[in-house]
C-alpha cells in the first residue's frame, strides 16, 4: 500500500459556519496504480490533493483522520520534514501550465534547482538529469530547450515541462490536479497517455483530480466518486462507470451527454438539482411571449452567412510584409434554416465563436454577407425593419459568472431588452413578464429583487436565458452556454432549451467544444478548423459517416464512453 | 466555495440588511484601525465643518482679536490664559478657532479638489476604455506625459499661472479656487489609468457584449454598467487621493502659493508659525501641523483599509 | 529589441515636444513679456522694438521652432529678474539639486527595498506590523513638515547640525561638491533625510505589496509542492518577478524626489533649482520657470528609458519573443 487516507475531515471555518470540505474521506493508491477522483464543484476532491500535501489553504486544517504514506502517518508533519516529502516523495501537477512556471527563470534552470534540492547533486549531474527528465517527457532537442523560458513553449508543451518539474525528485506518487482541463481536446488525449505510461514505466502511483467523466474513462484503473464532502463509491472504472451503485454517481453518469446516439431529453438528474422548480408552462397562443412575431424570413432561411472574412491584427509594423494578421473567420458560408438547431464545433482557435459574433454585430467582418430573417443588419441599421431583425437575434454566452451585471437586480437585467426596444405597454406589463419569464425557466417570480452573486452558476444562466427570451426573439445564439457548469447543471440546462425550443418554435445557433453536447442538441452541424468550415453535415451523418479528415481526427480524441451503463431506451 | 443550487426562495434582504450583512461592514467591524480612522476623519470632517458653531472665537472678526493677547502659550503652560486653550499666534487669534476654520478650508479644498480630479480623470478613463483606438490613444498620451511632471510641481505650475492669469484685486479671492483646479487637473490622469484599466477588463466581460447585443446606445452601457462596476479601485483610489490632496494644498500654502495669510488653511498657518520657530514660540506651529498630520493619517488609515478589503486577492 | 526601443524613444520624444510646447506657451499666456522686461515705465518705441528683437510679431510656429532651437542647445533667455542667462544659473544649481536627490534616492531605495522585502516575508511578525504602520505614518507626513521637525530637533533644539545652505563645499571648476567636507555631509544630511522619508515609505509599500501579490501566484504553489525552501521560495523565485513592477516605479519616484526637492530646498534654504524654481514662481520668471519644466522632463524621460533597458535585462518575456 503506497497511501492510506483513513476517516479524513477538513474544515474551513469561515464567517457563515464551518463548511466541511471532506468528511471522513478514506482512500487508497497502489504503485502502478491510478486513481481518479472524480465530482463536481465543491465537492472537495482538490482538498484532498492539498491536505495530503501539506498545502491546505487558509483558513483550511485537516480536524480528523489519517493520512499514511509508505508506512508512515504524514499528517501533521512539522514543516521541514514535509518539505522532504514534498516533491521527493509526492509530486504535484496542477491545472494551468500557463501560470505554473515562473516566467523568469529558464526551465533548464527551475529544473535543476528542483533536482539538486531532491536528490543532492552537483549542477553538470543534475543538468544530464534534466535533459533525460525532459526526454522522458517528450520533449524533442532537451538539451537546448534547457536554456528556453517557459512562454517560448505552447500549452501542451507547458505542461510536460510541469510534469518534469514534478517528477524531478523522482516521487513515488504524483497528485494530478486537473491537469488537461486548460488544454485543447487534441492535446488533452497526449498528456493523459504521457501520464499513464510514466505510471506503469516508473510504477508510480497517481492521484488524478477531475470533473470530467471522459478523462476517468481513458486514464483511471480505479475511481473514487465525491459528492459535497464525500466519497459515495469506490471501485474499479468498470464497475463505477458501468454498473453504478450509489444514487448520485448513477445520475452524474446519466448527465453525461454521449455520442454514440441522440436522445429526446436528458434522463432525469433530480438528484443534483433538488431546489429547482418545476417547469412552470406558459401559454405561448395567448402569452405575451408569443405575439407579434410579424417577422417572416425568406425561403425558411433564419441566418444566411457568405463569405465571411475577418482578420485580427496580431503584430502591428509600419511594413506590410512584417505584419502578422490572424484570420479568425475565412471565406465562411452556411444557412440555418427557421427552427432548427445548427451546431457549430471546433477546437479552441477555430473562430467558432467569432463568427457568432459578427452574427450579432459584436464584431465588424472585414468582408462577406450576413443576413437576419432575410436584412443585412449592417445597412440602414435605423429602419424599423432592420430593429426588428436585431431583436429577433439574441445570444446566451459562456460565463454566468461575467454574463450578468452584479450591480443590477434580476428585475432589471431580464427587464433590459423590453425596456431598450419599448416591447410592453409600461413598468407594470414589463414587471410582469419579468416575473413571468422567470417562473418559466424554473426559478420563481419572487427572485427578480435580488442580485446576481446570490445565485448559482446554472441559476446565472436560466436568468441569461430569461433575459434572452424578454425581446421575443425568433433566433437564440448559444455560445458554449454550459462549458462553465457542471455535468449535471449543464443537463439540465440543455434540457431546458430543448424544451423552450419547442414551445417557442426557435432557431438556434449552437456552439461548443463539445462533440457529445452538439451530438445532443443539433440537427445540422459545420465542423470548424482554424477560421474555415471542414463539413457541414446532418447530425447522424456526422458521427456515423465523417467525410472529411479533420472530423473524423476529433471524433476519434473523443474520450472512450463505451464503459458508461448502457442509455435507458 | 461550494455550487450547488442556492436557496434564494422568501423575501430578499432589504438595502440596509444587505449593507450590514456585507463582507465590507465584517471586514470593517473586526478592523479597529479602520473603525478609529473613520471616527477621527469623521471627527474632523464634522469638527471643521461646524467651526463657525464649535470654534471659541472668530479668527477673521476683527473685534474679537485684540494684540494685547497675542503671543499667548497653550493655557497650562506658564503665562497661558484658560480661554485661550492652545495659546494664541502673534495677531492674537486663538489657536484653536484658527485650527478648526483653518481645517475646514483644508479639508473642503481637498474634497473639491480630489472631486474635480475624479470627475474628469473617471468620465475620460470609461471614454478611452470603452472607445479604445485613437480615441484611447489620445486621452491615454496625454495622461501620459502629464505624469511625466511630477505632481506637486505641476500644481505649483498650474497654480502659479492661475494666479499670474487673475488681476491683482481678485487674487487673494479666488486664491481657494485656483488651488482646487490646480491640484485636480494633476490628479485625473491617476484616476483616468485605473478606470481604464478596470473598463478594459469590464468591457470585455459578457454582460457588457449582452448589452450590445441589444443595441443599447453606448453612452447607456458606460453609465449603467461599466461605471457602477468600476467605481471600487477609483474609491479607493479617492480616499488615498484625499489625503494627498490635502497634503498638496497644505504644501503650496507653505510655500506661500495657495491659500493667503487673511483666511489662513492649516498650510499657512504653519508657514506662519514657522517664522516664530526660532524664536520658542513653538504652538503656533505645532498644533496646525499635528491637526494636519492626524487628519491625513486618518484618512490614509481609511483608504489602506479600504484597499485590502475591496481586494478580493487578498482575503 | 530594436524596435521596441525605437519605440520608447518616439515616445520620449513626443512627451519631450508636449512639454516643451506648455514650455513656450508660457512666454505668451503668463504676462506680457515685453513688461516683464523693460517694466511699466518704458515708452511706446521702446515696446515695438523690443517686441521686433525678440521676434513676438512672428507667426507662433516660426516662434516656437525658434524656441525649440534654442532649447535644444539649451538655450532659454535672460532671466527677467536677474537679467541673466538661464542655462547659467540652473548649472550653477545642478550640483547641488543633484546631490540632493542622489543621497536621498539611495537612502530611498536601500531602506524601502529592504523593509519591503523583510515585511513581505515575515508578513505576521510583531516588528513588520511596526515598520508597516510606522509606514503609514511616513506616507502621511508632509514633507515640510519633516523638515521642520527635524530642524526644531537637531538645528534648534540639539544644536547638532546646520539648519541651513550646503555647508562647505569643494569647487572641481564644474561642479560644486559637498561630498568632500565633513561641514557638506553635516549640511546635507537632514534635507535629505526629509526628501527620502516620503519615497522610502511608498517603495517598502509597494515592495510588500508586490511581494503578497507575486507570492498568490501559481507558480509559488507549485514551487512549495516541489518542497523548495522557503529560502529558494523568497529570494529565487519570488523576488525577482516582484523587481518588474517596482522597477517601474522607482522610476516615477525619482520623478517624485526632483519635484519634493523643491519643498525641502525652500525649508532648508538650499541652494540647488528647485528653490530657484520657486522663487521663479513667486516672480512670475517665465524663462526659469519654463527651462525648468523641460529640465524636468528630460530627467525623467532619461529615467525611463533606463528603466526600460532594465526591464529587458530582467524579463525574457521582453527580450526573446515567443517561437
Amino acid at each position: 500500500m503506497l497511501l492510506e487516507i483513513k476517516g479524513l475531515d477538513v474544515d474551513f471555518p469561515t464567517r457563515r459556519g464551518t463548511v466541511k470540505a471532506a468528511r471522513a474521506v478514506s482512500l487508497t493508491v497502489e504503485p502502478g496504480e491510478v486513481l481518479g477522483l472524480v465530482g463536481e464543484s465543491g465537492a472537495g476532491k482538490s482538498t484532498i490533493g492539498n491536505a495530503i500535501m501539506g498545502l491546505l489553504e487558509k483558513p483550511g486544517r485537516v480536524t480528523a483522520g489519517e493520512i499514511v504514506f509508505q508506512g508512515q502517518d504524514i499528517r501533521g508533519l512539522p514543516e521541514d520534514q514535509m518539505k522532504k516529502i514534498r516533491g521527493d516523495k509526492i509530486g504535484m501537477i496542477f491545472q494551468d501550465p500557463q501560470t505554473s512556471l515562473n516566467p523568469l527563470l529558464t526551465i533548464g534552470e527551475q529544473l535543476v534547482e528542483t533536482i539538486q534540492k531532491s536528490l543532492g547533486l552537483r549542477e553538470k549531474e543534475a543538468e544530464v538529469r534534466a535533459v533525460e527528465l525532459l526526454e522522458s517527457v517528450g520533449i524533442t532537442h532537451a538539451q537546448t530547450r534547457l536554456k528556453a523560458y517557459p512562454h517560448q513553449f505552447s500549452g501542451g508543451m507547458r505542461q510536460r515541462v510541469v510534469i518534469a518539474l514534478a517528477l524531478a525528485g523522482d516521487p513515488d506518487l504524483i497528485i494530478a490536479d486537473e491537469p488537461t482541463t486548460a488544454l485543447d481536446v487534441s492535446i488533452q488525449a497526449q498528456i493523459l497517455d504521457l501520464i499513464k505510461g510514466l505510471c506503469r514505466s516508473r510504477n508510480l502511483g497517481v492521484i488524478i483530480v477531475t470533473h470530467d467523466i471522459g478523462v476517468i474513462a481513458n486514464i483511471a484503473d480505479r475511481v473514487a466518486v465525491m459528492f459535497r464532502g464525500e466519497v459515495v463509491e469506490t471501485g474499479t472504472v468498470g464497475q463505477v462507470l458501468g454498473a453504478p451503485k450509489h444514487e448520485y454517481t448513477k445520475s452524474l453518469i446519466a448527465a453525461v451527454p454521449r455520442a454514440d446516439r441522440k436522445l429526446d431529453r436528458f434522463t432525469s438528474v433530480d438528484y443534483i438539482e433538488g431546489g429547482a422548480k418545476p417547469f412552470q408552462r406558459i401559454d405561448v397562443q395567448t402569452h405575451w411571449l408569443g405575439q407579434a412575431q410579424d417577422l417572416k424570413s425568406p425561403e425558411g432561411t433564419a441566418i444566411n452567412v457568405r463569405n465571411l472574412e475577418l482578420g485580427f491584427t496580431l503584430k502591428k509594423a509600419i511594413r506590410r510584409k512584417n505584419r502578422v494578421i490572424l484570420k479568425a473567420v475565412d471565406d465562411v458560408s452556411f444557412d440555418i434554416r427557421e427552427g432548427e438547431t445548427f451546431g457549430l464545433v471546433g477546437e479552441s482557435g477555430s473562430g467558432k465563436s467569432t463568427v457568432a459574433r459578427c452574427i450579432v454585430r459584436l464584431y465588424a467582418p472585414d468582408g462577406g454577407v450576413i443576413r437576419v430573417m432575410g436584412r443585412d443588419l449592417l445597412t440602414d441599421p435605423r429602419a424599423p425593419e432592420t430593429r426588428a431583425a436585431k431583436r429577433s437575434l439574441q445570444m446566451i454566452f459562456q460565463d454566468p459568472y461575467s454574463s450578468l451585471n452584479g450591480r443590477m437586480r434580476v428585475m432589471d437585467i431580464v427587464a433590459e431588452p423590453m425596456r431598450s426596444f419599448g416591447l410592453t405597454s409600461g413598468e407594470r406589463e414589463t414587471r410582469k413578464i419579468v416575473g413571468d419569464l422567470l417562473d418559466h425557466v424554473g426559478l420563481g417570480a419572487e427572485v427578480a429583487l435580488r442580485y446576481p452573486h446570490e445565485f448559482s452558476g446554472g441559476q446565472r444562466q436560466r436568468i441569461s436565458i430569461a433575459r434572452a427570451l424578454a425581446s421575443r426573439p425568433r433566433i437564440l445564439i448559444c455560445d458554449e452556454p454550459t462549458s462553465a457548469l457542471d455535468v449535471s447543471v449543464q443537463a439540465t440546462i440543455l434540457n431546458l432549451l430543448k424544451d423552450l425550443q419547442d414551445e417557442l418554435g426557435l432557431t438556434m445557433l449552437f456552439i461548443s467544444h463539445d462533440l457529445p453536447v452538439i451530438r445532443q442538441m443539433c440537427d445540422r452541424i459545420a465542423v470548424m478548423k482554424d477560421g474555415r468550415i471542414c463539413e457541414v453535415s446532418e447530425n447522424e451523418a456526422l458521427f456515423s459517416n465523417p467525410s472529411h479528415p479533420y472530423t473524423k481526427h476529433l471524433l476519434d480524441l473523443m474520450p472512450r464512453m463505451d464503459l458508461l451503463q448502457p442509455a435507458v431506451a | 466555495m461550494t455550487e450547488h443550487t442556492e436557496d434564494v426562495s422568501g423575501k430578499p434582504p432589504s438595502l440596509w440588511a444587505r449593507i450590514l450583512d456585507s463582507d465590507i461592514t465584517y471586514s470593517f467591524l473586526r478592523t479597529p484601525s479602520a473603525i478609529i480612522a473613520a471616527a477621527i476623519t469623521l471627527l474632523a470632517v464634522g469638527a471643521a465643518l461646524l467651526a463657525p458653531w464649535i470654534a471659541p472665537f472668530n479668527p477673521f472678526d476683527p473685534s474679537q482679536i485684540s494684540l494685547w493677547d497675542g503671543k499667548l502659550p497653550p493655557a497650562w503652560a506658564e503665562g497661558g490664559q484658560p480661554q485661550y486653550l492652545l495659546g494664541t499666534d502673534n495677531q492674537g487669534r486663538d489657536m484653536l478657532s484658527t485650527i478648526l476654520y483653518g481645517g475646514r478650508l483644508s479639508i473642503i479644498v481637498g474634497i473639491a479638489a480630489v472631486c474635480l480630479g475624479m470627475v474628469l480623470g473617471v468620465t475620460l478613463g470609461v471614454i478611452s476604455g470603452y472607445f479604445g483606438g485613437m480615441v484611447d490613444a489620445v486621452i491615454m498620451r496625454f495622461a501620459d506625459v502629464q505624469l511625466t511632471i511630477p505632481g506637486i510641481l505641476l500644481a505649483i505650475l498650474i497654480n502659479g499661472i492661475g494666479r499670474a492669469a487673475l488681476p491683482l484685486e481678485f487674487r487673494e479671492e479666488f486664491a481657494i479656487y485656483v488651488v482646487i483646479v490646480a491640484i485636480g487637473l494633476t490628479d485625473w490622469p491617476q484616476f483616468a489609468r485605473v478606470t481604464r484599466g478596470a473598463t478594459l477588463v469590464e468591457v470585455n466581460k459578457e454582460y457588457v457584449q449582452a448589452a450590445r447585443v441589444i443595441d443599447l446606445p453606448g453612452w447607456l452601457i458606460m453609465t449603467r454598467h461599466i461605471l457602477p462596476n468600476v467605481m471600487r479601485p477609483v474609491l479607493v483610489l479617492a480616499t488615498i487621493g484625499l489625503a494627498l490632496a490635502i497634503i498638496a494644498e497644505a504644501t503650496l500654502s507653505f510655500l506661500g502659493q495657495g491659500i493667503p495669510p487673511t483666511t489662513p488653511s492649516l498650510g499657512t498657518l504653519i508657514r506662519v508659525g514657522n517664522e516664530f520657530l526660532f524664536s520658542g514660540l513653538w504652538w503656533i506651529t505645532f498644533f496646525p501641523a499635528i491637526a494636519l498630520v492626524v487628519l491625513v493619517f486618518a484618512v490614509n488609515l481609511l483608504g489602506d483599509w479600504m484597499r485590502d478589503a475591496l481586494n478580493p486577492k487578498l482575503r | 529589441m530594436f524596435a521596441f526601443i525605437l519605440r520608447r524613444l518616439a515616445q520620449s520624444i513626443l512627451v519631450m515636444a508636449v512639454v516643451s510646447a506648455i514650455a513656450f506657451s508660457l512666454f505668451n499666456f503668463v504676462g506680457d513679456p515685453v513688461n516683464n522686461m523693460v517694466g511699466q515705465d518704458a515708452t511706446r518705441e521702446d515696446r515695438v522694438r523690443i517686441r521686433q528683437e525678440l521676434g513676438l510679431d512672428d507667426p507662433v510656429l516660426t516662434q516656437y521652432v525658434r524656441f525649440l532651437g534654442n532649447a535644444v542647445q539649451g538655450e532659454f533667455g535672460l532671466s527677467y529678474r536677474i537679467k541673466r542667462p538661464v542655462d547659467q544659473l540652473i548649472l550653477e544649481r545642478l550640483p547641488a539639486t543633484l546631490e540632493l536627490v542622489l543621497v536621498s534616492a539611495v537612502i530611498a531605495l536601500v531602506l524601502g527595498i529592504t523593509a519591503g522585502v523583510y515585511t513581505g516575508i515575515q508578513r505576521n511578525s510583531w516588528f513588520s506590523r511596526f515598520i508597516l504602520s510606522s509606514s503609514l505614518v511616513g506616507v502621511s507626513l508632509p514633507t515640510f513638515i519633516i523638515g521642520i521637525a527635524l530642524i526644531y530637533i537637531f538645528a534648534v533644539y540639539l544644536r547638532w547640525l546646520p539648519s541651513s545652505g550646503r555647508g562647505g563645499v569643494v569647487d572641481l571648476g564644474w561642479w560644486k561638491t559637498s561630498f568632500l567636507t565633513i561641514d557638506g555631509w553635516r549640511a546635507i544630511l537632514l534635507p535629505a533625510l526629509t526628501l527620502s522619508l516620503f519615497q522610502t515609505t511608498m517603495i517598502l509599500r509597494l515592495v510588500r505589496a508586490e511581494m503578497l501579490e507575486v507570492m498568490q501566484s501559481d507558480f509559488i504553489k507549485f514551487a512549495r509542492a516541489r518542497g523548495l525552501s522557503e529560502r529558494a521560495i523568497n529570494f529565487g523565485h519570488a523576488l525577482k518577478n516582484t523587481l518588474v513592477p517596482v522597477i517601474t516605479i522607482i522610476g516615477i519616484n525619482i520623478g517624485g524626489l526632483i519635484a519634493f526637492s523643491v519643498i525641502t530646498e525652500t525649508v532648508f534654504q538650499w541652494p540647488g533649482t528647485g528653490l530657484m524654481f520657486i522663487q521663479a514662481v513667486d516672480f512670475v520668471d517665465v524663462p526659469i520657470m519654463s527651462a525648468y519644466l523641460c529640465f524636468v522632463a528630460l530627467v525623467f524621460v532619461i529615467v525611463n528609458l533606463v528603466v526600460d533597458l532594465m526591464y529587458f535585462a530582467i524579463d525574457p518575456r521582453i527580450r526573446i519573443g515567443a517561437q
